[in-house]
């Protein structure tokens, strides 16, 4: 009797531990959807903050763009040359700048510029907001009648949601050029003919499909850094792991919804 | 006091996780009134203060405010009690991103519409109130000192001007002098705004000027509340131990011996 009490407690003991952790995760997931659909109510309600929404637009879109250039213009090149040395196998060079074109536009462009923006911007605000909780400005804002959710949180998921795909679009045009730097002038294309390639058999749907894609992952990363920062405590401490958690958690549902979304659009 | 008293806690709990920190709150302000809550470090002073705004939510107990019950109220019906109230928090809590005038016009500008050029002119006016010169609205608050960052903080928490203003230790980290002229403010804030105030200090001095009433609060109870002068009769072991400020005495710091 006393063994089998013994056989049970041990057995129990890792098992409650699981189910402590499930339940745990359970209850962060409901946190994330409550502030989700929280934070998207007050997006269509009144008062808006237009400043503070006017500096995240430029906060996330013109400062990031030195970032998302520099990522897409290299990846272009690196293609170019990567298809380049892969299709000389078969004799199919002719198709590298169609590679070029579709892999940024459907997927290169989007998931890179969605994952150093995530560095970037997801940090700062994941930062911002959790210094401004542990701070208790995040308090001072309620008391002094001004919703934090909308002051705070409103403009940085409207700016991420609507300057990603404003910088991918710049990342396409950008990553297309460098694939075409390579290709026209150090792998001996003719430029005419590796321009007119390219658009041969570019689809609206491969760059559509893109920033719908780059929309997506802008919410995520300002969402990330807004929950794990809105919820920070205990100190520098408390903001650093926030940080860390806005960024590793964008980051892993940018690949995530990556997934997803172009499983929607093949499908 | 007579009539529903402004502000009415009572019964208020409040726990973090399996710490009891308020274990039963009852204290009534009454409209005009201004009462100091004494206590040790520690005791749960702010975060009764916290609870009282809805920052925290209590976990059992009333909160009236003129009558009404708050706890539990969310959203507009939350942002519309908070425009009775201001507060200056412990840590000041300034917005480090606005310099400082737009911290203390902050309310005035976001909360009630008002237009820059008229909450600027407001608020350099309170910050003189404060001892605090024009220059200073420009600065950031990190450019400030402890004790310049708490008066700007007094100045935002009156700044749109309200009914009921919460102190949580307005004078701590302040020079004697500077700590006399936010005395004297309070209690002029009391009587020229007519505000009910509820201040929190650990400087008796400062209790004795401002109070109307002093209230201790201890192991998350008020165990004590009276007048000054009832304070400088009263022969609770408790109170006169803290106010003398002695080691020896029924209040027991857990401390280990060296
Ligand atoms: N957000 C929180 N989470 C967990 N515990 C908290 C939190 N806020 C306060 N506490 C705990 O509640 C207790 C009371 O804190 P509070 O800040 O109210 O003290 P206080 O009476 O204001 O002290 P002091 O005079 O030092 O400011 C402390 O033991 C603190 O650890
Ligand atoms: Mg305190």
């Amino acid at each position: 009797m006393n063994l089998l009490a013994e056989f049970g407690r041990a057995l129990g003991e890792p098992l409650a531990g699981i189910g402590r952790t499930f339940l745990h995760f359970l209850t962060a997931i409901g946190r994330l959807v409550i502030f989700t659909v929280v934070a998207v109510s007050h997006c269509a309600r009144p008062p808006f903050y237009y400043r503070m929404i006017i500096r995240q637009l430029i906060d996330i879109g013109y400062y990031s763009l030195p970032v998302v250039g520099l990522t897409t213009l290299f990846t272009g090149m690196v293609l170019a040359l990567q298809s380049y040395t892969g299709f000389a196998r078969f004799n199919a060079e002719s198709a590298v700048s169609t590679v070029v074109v579709l892999s940024i536009t459907r997927e290169l462009a989007p998931v890179l510029a969605g994952l150093m923006v995530a560095g970037r911007i997801g940090a700062s605000m994941a930062a911002e907001i959790g210094t401004m909780r542990v701070t208790e400005q995040i308090d001072a804002l309620t008391t002094l009648s001004t919703s934090p959710m909308k002051y705070l949180v409103v403009p940085r998921l409207l700016a991420g949601l609507t300057m990603l795909p404003v910088l991918v679009l710049i990342g396409d045009l950008i990553g297309v050029f460098g694939g075409f730097l390579i290709g026209a002038y150090k792998l001996g294309f003719n430029p005419s003919t590796y321009i007119a390639s390219t658009w041969e058999f570019l689809e609206p749907i491969d760059v559509i499909s893109g920033l719908v894609k780059a929309a997506v992952f802008g919410f995520l990363v300002a969402l990330m850094g807004c929950y794990h920062g809105y919820h920070s405590r205990g100190g520098a401490q408390g903001v650093g792991t926030a940080t860390t958690n806005a960024v590793v958690s964008a980051s892993i549902m940018i690949l995530v919804f990556n997934y997803v979304i172009t499983e929607m659009f093949a499908g | 006091m007579s009539g529903t008293p402004k502000i009415a806690l009572s019964g208020v709990h409040k726990n973090f996780g399996s710490k009891q920190v308020l274990r039963g709150i009852d204290l009534a302000i009454g409209r005009g009134e201004s009462v100091v809550v004494i206590g040790g470090s520690g005791t749960g002073k702010s975060v009764m203060l916290k609870c009282i705004l809805g920052l925290l939510s209590p976990d059992s107990g009333s909160i009236r405010i003129d009558g009404e019950e708050s706890v539990g109220l969310i959203g507009q019906d939350r942002e519309q009690l908070l425009r009775k109230f201001g507060m200056l928090f412990q840590g000041a809590a300034l917005f480090d991103s606005l310099p400082v005038w737009q911290n203390v016009a902050f309310g005035l500008i976001q909360g009630r519409r008002m237009a820059p050029e008229a909450a600027k002119e407001h608020a350099l006016d309170k910050l003189a109130s404060v001892g605090l010169g024009p220059e200073v609205g420009d600065l950031w608050p990190a450019e400030l000192s402890g004790g310049m960052q708490k008066r700007v903080g007094l100045a935002r928490a009156i700044a749109t001007e309200p009914e009921i203003i919460f102190f949580d230790e307005p004078t701590t980290g302040l020079d004697p002098i500077m700590g006399d002229v936010i005395n004297d403010l309070i209690v002029d804030s009391v009587r020229e705004l007519g505000a009910t105030t509820l201040s929190i200090t650990h400087d008796i001095a400062s209790a004795r000027k401002i109070a109307d009433r002093i209230a201790m609060i201890y192991e998350g109870r008020i165990i004590w509340q009276g007048t000054v002068e009832e304070i400088d009769r009263t022969d609770d072991p408790y109170v006169t131990q803290f106010i003398n400020g002695r080691a020896e005495g029924p209040i027991k710091m857990q401390l280990r011996a060296l």
